[in-house]
């Protein structure tokens, strides 16, 4: 088994351990996962899926809580950044 | 009660961390036919949570119990209605289920209560479990700076945590009291397990100042968080870090039991001895009906799962043991109440609602979670009120709403659907890997 | 006992707006809620300005109403989210198309401008429309708002000119010239309103107005899905039934991006808990008019209660069994559009004054019935 998923985050090439998670993967692209209503940046806050800030769009379904969802190879990751 | 649902179980359990668990394998191993759903994919729940992770020892050896019972696991499963009693509505990745059940145990954990102050909501500005549960699911912290602040046993706990992972822990700001703290720790003479826990603590956290009367005052950075001021003993300093990790204690995940009409008091489920609700049929076990810990979930756990399986003689058994542990969870609850100074952290142009970017200013002036709501779109947003909601209770004093159905967003679908779309595999407890 | 011109009785956008009106025109007003201002139907409804046709009646209202709105919306504030975004009427069959034709003769005769729209015109509006409609009607004078924030907006304006509020008090009785609260306390008015609502009938005995119960649903952020208020003809169908539980398709694009979905109505139906078969059954509807909609995240399900008259036009004017009562309820799904022109009809009523549309259409007496008072 791979140790190492790869898949993109705003069409840039990122490399997670694998098991992780999408917040994770976003993090590590230096992205943040949503714009706020006023335009703020955000990223992940709680962790566990209950405040919403780490909402991304993954191939192509929007308000994916990415904190909870798992990389897997070739995944399409979109965020507001 | 008859239902249509393919599944449909003598037992149903809602949620996978220690208290489900502990209900799922009691309540199969009495010969109930039992589910256990979860929306994460691997068993655990927060505290046994694993991410990238080997699974914790305790967490594996409630798993093995579990699969060796014959528990059906539903993973990635989010329960998000109730259609009638006896048949919950949820959602996966791809579908939408409808479960049945004679018997329901809700195991629905706790989350963080998150307090505004100025720039908390910077990146890299996380909850303590918060950045505790992004680190198990991957994210790199060696080498990198984090303070650690809010309240409660967690602190420490992730404290320790990062640090074996690499990080460098500068601090942890407590806002208990010293005197709140002492009188808590003599609590825990005679609790043996509490207090190896702690003096383990200890040792993992050598060269870390522990502050108390300290709390966090203003997060600063250009749009990631670059230093974070706190005010100690009523002195300010300001340190460069890269992540702060602040959460003030635990609140009770109490939506589904709501939304199914029991009684709570206090914000917290009601239950009796034998982690019997107000409404027949469904239990309650873990933090929703107080917040206690591992410990606590696993034997209320237990109890729920024989009393809804019919096995109440040796449900009774075990109430004898809670007494005990409920007593803890009284003693922690006290220790780490928030002081009123926590109230006055947000300026008035501090974000409060962070899913409809709602300022402490637009909000001082109602008198009501419901007119908050209504006049100035305050819990509105994606997480329902779920991290405003505590917040503005405590800022305000104002009671929270009726729960309304989804308790989670759900798709459209999802609501659409009066009978199963799509029956889940059921899988082992563990995960496909 | 204080003492005032007139006393109403309910704060929402209705009772909002007949205060608005009343300290336009100097009166000394008291306005009193069981809970807020912006409650009720108010808080729940779809906020849709929308000219209708059921009836020459409902059309002119509407259209008078529609046009105070576009003269107040240039003071509305930004939270009372105003769009001039339109209505489109969408004809899924021929039958449907032919209604368009006819609908479009109708409003042109009477002054107010649509667009016939085939399909692909229909398309390049709104792409997210299934494919296979044969087209739609266009009134792009129509728009929505968000009710709680006008209600609040029309409440401001009046306490600015010397309106008093008692809010989070219920009233139990009113008549010759008292409204009484639960607590015991009475207000003394020349005029009272009676402005509640569904609720109405509990204050004045024998009206004819039942419960309509609605619900709605509300999406997360989908910026752009949608760009125009969209209802289905059979509409019409779903909101003339008097006896049966019906859905029509019916969406609505919120500033902030996300869709709010209707509608239903249900009579007999009198608990607020969301009753899923309906539910389920409009966002059925929904979805077959709009397919992209299945997959979207809905944040908030919620119900309301419209307040109904047997002949769908509302309640405007005195009560013909006691003097000091005055009716401004009964408006269905149509409270926000006729807000406005609700409060016009009754105070000029009140000043024994000439109407500025013919007023006979809305008067309580119409029904032939003796109300009573409580």
């Amino acid at each position: 088994m791979s140790e190492v998923v790869v898949l993109r985050v705003n069409r840039r090439e990122v490399q997670v351990p694998a098991g992780a998670t999408v917040g994770v993967a976003v993090m590590t692209a230096g992205a943040a996962c949503r714009t706020s209503v006023s335009g703020e940046r955000r990223g992940p806050l709680c962790g566990m899926g209950v405040c919403f800030e780490c909402r991304v769009t993954i191939n192509g379904r929007a308000h994916c809580r990415s904190c909870q969802i798992v990389c897997e190879s070739g995944m399409d990751v979109r965020t507001d950044d | 009660m008859t239902s249509n649902a393919p599944f449909n179980f003598d037992v149903l359990v809602v949620g996978a961390g220690p208290a489900g668990m502990a209900a799922a394998a009691r309540a199969a191993e009495s010969g109930a036919r039992t589910g256990l759903v979860d929306e994460n994919f691997r068993a655990g729940g927060q505290i046994w949570r694993s991410g990238c992770e080997d699974i914790p020892a305790e967490a594996k050896f409630w798993i093995q119990r579990c699969t060796s019972a014959g528990v059906m696991a539903l993973r990635g499963v989010r329960v998000v209605d109730q259609l009638k009693p006896g048949e919950l509505t949820a959602e996966s990745m791809d579908g939408t289920h409808k479960l049945g059940y004679q018997q329901l145990v809700i195991a629905t954990g706790a989350r963080e209560r998150f307090l505004p102050f100025p720039g908390w909501t910077l990146l890299n500005v996380m909850g303590a479990g918060g950045l505790q549960a992004m680190v198990k699911s991957g994210l790199p912290i060696q080498g990198k700076r984090v303070l650690v602040a809010g309240t409660g046993p967690l602190l420490p706990a992730v404290a320790a945590y990062l640090r074996q992972h690499g990080a460098r822990v500068l601090m942890i700001c407590e806002q208990a009291s010293w005197l709140s703290l002492a009188r808590f720790a003599i609590t825990l003479i005679g609790q043996t397990g509490k207090l190896s826990q702690v003096m383990q603590l200890k040792k993992e956290l050598p060269h870390v100042p522990f502050l108390a009367n300290s709390w966090p005052v203003a997060a600063e950075g250009n749009e990631v968080l670059e230093r974070v001021t706190i005010s100690h003993g009523g002195k300010l300093e300001t340190i460069a870090c890269d992540y702060l990790a602040c959460g003030f204690h635990l609140v009770p995940n109490t939506e589904l039991a709501a939304l199914l009409g029991c009684q709570s008091e206090n914000g917290y489920v009601q239950v009796d001895d034998l982690q019997r609700t107000n409404v027949p049929g469904v239990f309650c076990a873990g933090e929703p009906t107080g917040i206690g810990g591992a410990e606590l979930a696993l034997l209320e756990g237990q109890i729920a799962g024989l009393a809804a399986s019919g096995d109440i003689r040796a449900a009774e058994a075990l109430t004898a043991n809670s007494k005990k542990l409920k007593n803890f969870a009284d003693h922690l609850q006290r220790a780490f109440q928030l002081r009123k100074d926590l109230r006055s952290l947000a300026k008035p142009d501090t974000l409060v609602c962070r899913c409809e970017d709602i300022s402490y200013a637009r909000l001082e002036r109602h008198r009501s979670w419901r007119s908050a709501k209504l006049q100035a779109r305050c819990g509105m947003g994606a997480c329902q009120g779920r991290i405003c909601g505590p917040t503005t209770q405590f800022l305000f004093n104002w009671a929270p709403d009726s729960v309304r159905p989804p308790i989670f967003p759900a798709r459209v679908e999802s609501l659409a659907a009066l009978a199963n779309c799509r029956e889940p595999a059921p899988q082992n407890v563990v995960g496909g890997h | 006992m204080n003492s005032y011109d007139v006393a109403i009785v309910g704060a929402g956008i209705v009772g909002a707006a007949c205060a608005y009106e009343c300290c336009r025109r100097g009166m000394r007003v008291v306005v009193v809620d069981r809970e807020m201002v912006g409650s009720g139907a108010t808080a729940a409804g779809m906020g849709h300005i929308v000219v209708m046709d059921d009836s020459e009646a409902q059309f002119a209202l509407t259209r008078y109403s529609q046009r105070l709105w576009q003269q107040l919306k240039s003071e509305l504030p930004d939270d009372v989210e105003y769009e001039e975004c339109g209505t489109i009427w969408v004809a899924a069959d021929d039958e449907e198309m032919q209604e368009v034709e006819r609908k479009c003769s109708h409003y042109a005769a009477r002054g107010v401008a649509t667009q016939i729209l085939g399909p692909g015109a229909l398309r390049e509006l709104e792409p997210n429309l299934r494919s296979g409609m044969k087209g739609g009607l266009l009134v792009s004078g129509d728009a929505v708002l968000y009710p709680p924030c006008a209600a609040r907006f029309l409440m401001e304006c009046a306490q600015e000119r010397g309106a008093r509020t008692r809010m989070g008090c219920k009233v139990v009785g009113m008549s010759e010239d008292r409204i009484r609260m639960e607590d015991g306390s009475e207000i003394s008015a020349e005029f009272l309103v009676n402005a509640s609502g569904a609720s109405a009938p509990e204050l004045t005995r024998g009206l004819d107005i039942k419960k309509r119960k609605g619900h709605l649903v509300i999406t997360d952020r989908y910026p752009q899905f949608v760009r125009h208020q969209l209802v289905e003809l059979g509409y019409l169908k779903s909101a003339h039934s008097t006896t049966s539980d019906s859905v029509a398709f019916n969406v609505q694009p919120r500033r902030t991006g996300q869709i709010l979905i209707g509608s239903s109505r249900q009579y007999g139906a009198e608990h607020k808990e969301v009753d899923h078969e309906i539910l389920a059954r409009m966002l059925q509807r929904a979805r077959e008019y709009m397919p992209g909609l299945e997959r979207m995240s809905a944040i908030r399900t919620w119900t309301g209660f419209r307040a109904a008259t047997p002949d769908k036009l509302p309640l405007i004017g005195p009560l013909a069994s006691d003097k000091s009562v005055w009716l401004a309820t009964g408006h269905e799904g149509l409270g926000i559009t006729t807000s406005l022109g609700t409060a016009r009809l009754l105070v000029d009523q009140m000043a024994g004054a000439g109407t500025e549309i013919p007023n006979g259409p809305y008067l309580p007496s119409r029904l032939g019935k003796e109300h009573a008072h409580v």
